[in-house]
């Protein structure tokens, strides 16, 4: 499974491990995809975020940790315009895709959402549809009907959320009828159909078991050949295992950001060693 | 502690005898009108229309074709205006929570559901009679809609409302446009509740005779043409049986209640629908 | 942003296609566009339906002032042609605080009954029952009440009454009527049978919506079932139960059609007991189709803007017992 996805991109796996262990000397190298400069989001006069200027690079994956109600979610959904859908949340600052701000005037959110997918904390599969329609649902619902096109698309998704091979028998079935893990990955496999360049995810395995949890996992390592990732976990493990760089947030402020690594074993904050070692949150 | 018991115990049977005392009568009702209404339906009661007077007491055929027809013109008439403005108002509350309008919406929503549906009609007189210059089948329909729009409005935002916000967000996170994401993935997923609201909505304005008497009026005949059935003054069945109840003839009395038990099995019907699809949605989750 | 590629080495399938204008800027316009004119319609059907009755009823208005109308008692469209809405405002009131007053408590109990006593079988054929009830429409009720109910009555239970106070008491009669069987007891009667379902269903919401603690509080400390109920139940439950009733009045208040069969249509003061009355809806049913002169129909409609006036206040004090009592009684939790 995993051996064919490998065969359909055409990344050497030695970029791979420079990646991973050599992520310091491949800052001049690696370009910032994504950008947010004094990012702040306010509910009312309550600062949900407050001025977060962080950088996310190409082809990595960002974890985003800290405890309960330190703004992550928050800062995270203002990374694709989550937060139009109410009026209360104001957001200052600039979320820069590519250099150009995401919040500007001549942007289309239905645009900017199509470049930066999102996954959720609990699997959010649409209710009345089959899994085929499920993962389909971003083209097809935007008009793209070439049936051809849906099958391939549907197909390839699916083998890189590692739930072809579960589901492919039953693609018509109602897509509520599969377990929780497998929706999970059936909401990953329908954000990627949509070949978004930049993928959020919210803790997207913690209504997940181990097993299922593992997979999710795997399934980010191969996804960060191609796409950005930004992933919020409470689970420190994950954090470390999944991610290049982490950021710590804590009340609505972003203490400390950095090389995963570094951030672990070696943070510069009181309250970031404080959080990871678990003496709180 | 017994004497207490005993209390209690005489106060279950009175609560009983209370249930009982107000049940019966409103059974005896339906008993009623099953029993006089069936022995007063006939053939001709579906096939001819009333005529004068002078038909029924000769003992010549007559019925109320016209009036069901004219019945399924104007309720259809008011299903179809008051089905998407419902629906939308209903969707303006429940998918743009926070718009500024939806305060205001709310109570003139439930302001206009809990108004008499005599002043209805009387609206829809002066919106849709008077201009016309006629009665007409389309201002019975214009009516009745008024009588139909804030249940389903209601029944509409509730109905979205059991559908969990994330569903919408997982939509738009695809790029999918707002409107698509409630059309194509929030109202199937609601579709039940949806039909729910409209078979009460439709239970409800169905029986209503009071706004027809002043819009489509009231006719003994079939229009000549079927357009007759929308422009012309058209026979409903609540309106015609309120007027075959307050004739001088008996022989009217008796199609009074065969009309009283096809206009209550009709609004039953839609009633006991309208459960049937709401248990078969307990079911699916 | 047309940096599609940018993401480098990924193969793709949809080589960056785009969705079509619909999809992208119109599509979400149109719809909130649509939306919000069906939704602000529903305003501006309530507050054109204020304004057009208004309007319709100001010849009356202007000609009698509006608190002349409401007091005015003379309602003579044959002859003097004078209007005063106070044998209608006088017979609407009267019979639907008292048909409240007469389904009040049996509602009430039913409502207990099915919520505390009755095993949930049982619950679920009353509550079944009483809904369907709720349903039958007010013209079936009225040609019941005609045939059925008002005779009965007028045998079996005013002409003992009339007969009786005739022997014992003759100087009530007035007060008590002729005892035709359609009058204002008769309507009375009916309107509480009808409000009835409405009664006991909101009671019911309000009784199931009592916060489960509050029962097991009042049970630990020994409480027999009626005990329970009265103690830690029905307080709480107060503030919906009021709501409920007083949305009640407000549809017997509407009540049209059954009245206005039932009522016997009696356009002057004073209403007895037994005898012949109106309300402001049965008015409007019996006179508006028949009204051909222009202050007599703008009477009719000054009567439909009071019956507004009166509805509106019914419905928003509900709604403000509704929410205050809740809060206070703690049944938001």
């Amino acid at each position: 499974m995993e051996i064919n996805i490998m065969k359909s991109k055409d990344l050497p796996e030695e970029t791979l491990k420079t990646v991973h262990s050599n992520t310091e000397n491949q800052k001049t190298v690696m370009k910032n995809r994504m950008e947010t400069k004094n990012l702040t989001v306010k509910y009312g006069s309550i600062y949900g975020v407050k001025n977060i200027s962080l950088p996310f690079q190409d082809k990595t994956v960002t974890a985003l940790i800290g405890p309960s109600g330190c703004g992550k979610t928050t800062y995270l959904r203002a990374l694709n315009r989550m937060h139009d859908l109410t009026r209360e949340a104001k957001i200052e600052g600039e979320v820069l895709l590519d250099n150009k701000n995401i919040y500007d005037e001549d942007i289309n959110p239905v645009t900017i959402r199509r470049k930066i997918g999102m996954v959720f904390q609990k699997p959010t599969p649409f209710p009345t549809m089959s899994i085929y329609d499920n993962v389909v649902a971003g083209l097809k619902l935007v008009g793209i009907r070439n049936r051809s096109l849906l099958d391939e698309v549907c197909e390839k998704a699916l083998k890189q959320a590692a739930l072809f091979d579960e589901v492919k028998d039953r693609l018509k079935t109602p897509a509520v009828s599969i377990s929780g893990g497998q929706q999970q990955r059936l909401s990953i496999a329908r954000a990627l159909a949509v070949e978004p360049e930049v993928l959020l995810m919210d803790e997207p395995t913690s209504s997940l078991d181990p097993q299922a949890t593992l997979r999710i996992e795997e399934l980010i390592h191969v996804l960060k050949k191609d796409i950005t990732i930004i992933i919020i976990t409470h689970n420190m493990q994950q954090a470390a295992r999944v991610s290049d760089k982490t950021a710590f947030f804590y009340v609505g402020d972003l203490i400390e950001a950095g090389d995963t690594n570094t951030i672990f074993t070696n943070p510069k904050e009181k309250q970031t060693e404080d959080y990871i070692t678990g003496r709180f949150g | 502690m017994r004497r207490r018991r005993i209390h209690d115990k005489f106060i279950e049977i009175l609560l009983v005898i209370a249930t009982i005392a107000v049940l019966l009568p409103l059974i005896i009702i339906i008993f009623h009108v099953i029993v006089e209404g069936v022995s007063a339906l006939n053939y001709e009661f579906f096939t001819e229309e009333l005529g004068s007077p002078s038909r029924a007491i000769q003992g010549k055929p007559t019925g109320l074709v016209h009036t069901i027809l004219g019945t399924i013109v104007v309720d259809m008439l008011a299903l179809v205006i008051a089905v998407p403005v419902g629906i939308g108002a209903g969707m303006m509350l429940s998918e743009y929570p926070d718009h500024m309008l939806n305060p205001t919406l709310r109570i003139m929503n439930d302001t206009l559901n809990g108004m008499p549906a005599i002043l209805k009609g009387l609206f829809a007189f002066v919106l849709i009679v008077k201009p016309m210059g006629t009665f007409s089948g389309l201002a019975g329909g214009v009516a009745l809609s008024f009588v139909m729009l804030p249940i389903i409005a209601r029944a509409t935002e509730s109905a979205l409302l059991t559908i969990p916000w994330t569903i919408r967000e997982a939509g738009l996170a695809l790029g999918i446009p707002r409107w698509r994401v409630v059309i194509s993935a929030v109202m199937p997923a609601a579709k039940t509740g949806l039909a729910t609201g409209l078979l009460l909505a439709f239970a409800r304005a169905a029986g209503e005779a009071a706004p027809l008497l002043f819009t489509s009026f009231g006719n003994n005949y079939l229009p000549d043409q079927w357009f007759g059935f929308i422009f012309n003054p058209v026979d409903t069945l609540p309106q015609r049986l309120y007027s075959l109840a307050i004739s001088p003839y008996s022989e009217w009395h008796s199609m009074g209640w065969a009309a009283a038990i096809v206009l209550l099995v009709m609004v039953i019907l839609a009633f006991v629908f309208a459960r049937f699809v709401t248990r078969g949605k307990v079911q699916l989750k | 942003m047309e940096s599609d590629s940018a993401g480098g080495g990924a193969p793709t399938i949809l080589n960056g296609r785009k969705p079509n204008i619909l999809y992208l800027w119109l599509g979400d316009k149109i719809f909130t566009a649509v939306v919000v004119i069906l939704g602000a319609s529903i305003i501006m059907l309530a507050l054109g339906m204020a304004w057009v009755l208004f309007d319709e009823g100001s010849l009356s208005l202007r000609e009698y002032g509006f608190i002349n109308f409401i007091k005015g008692k003379t309602w003579d469209p044959a002859v003097q042609l004078v209007f005063g809405a106070w044998p209608f405002i006088f017979g609407t009131v009267i019979t639907s605080s008292m048909a409240l007053l007469i389904a009040f408590f049996p509602a009430l109990a039913v409502a207990i009954f099915s919520a505390e006593y009755a095993p949930p079988w049982l619950s679920g054929i009353i509550d079944n029952l009483v809904q369907l009830i709720a349903a039958i429409p007010s013209v079936v009720i009225g040609i019941w009440g005609i045939f059925v109910l008002a005779p009965w009555l007028r045998d079996t239970v005013y002409m003992p009454i009339y007969l009786w106070t005739e022997l014992n008491q003759p100087g009530l009669l007035p007060i008590l009527g002729n005892p035709i069987g359609y009058g204002m007891a008769t309507a009375t009667i009916v309107l509480a049978l009808m409000i009835v379902p409405y009664t006991t269903a909101l009671a019911k919401d309000a009784i199931k919506a009592v916060p489960k603690d509050q029962r097991e509080a009042s049970w630990a400390l020994g409480s027999t079932r009626w005990e329970v109920i009265r103690m830690a139940v029905l307080p709480y439950a107060r503030g919906g139960i009021t709501a409920g009733a007083i949305l009640s009045l407000g549809r017997a208040i509407g009540e049209t059609m059954a009245v206005a069969m039932l009522i016997g249509n009696k356009n002057t003061l004073p209403f007895s007991i037994f005898g012949a009355g109106a309300t402001m809806p049965s008015v409007i049913v019996n006179e508006f189709r028949e009204a051909v002169e222009s202050l007599h129909l703008s009477s009719l409609m000054a009567i439909g803007f009071v019956l507004f006036i009166i509805a509106l206040i019914v419905n928003l004090t509900a709604a403000y017992i509704n929410r205050k009592l809740s809060i206070g009684g703690g049944q938001i939790l």
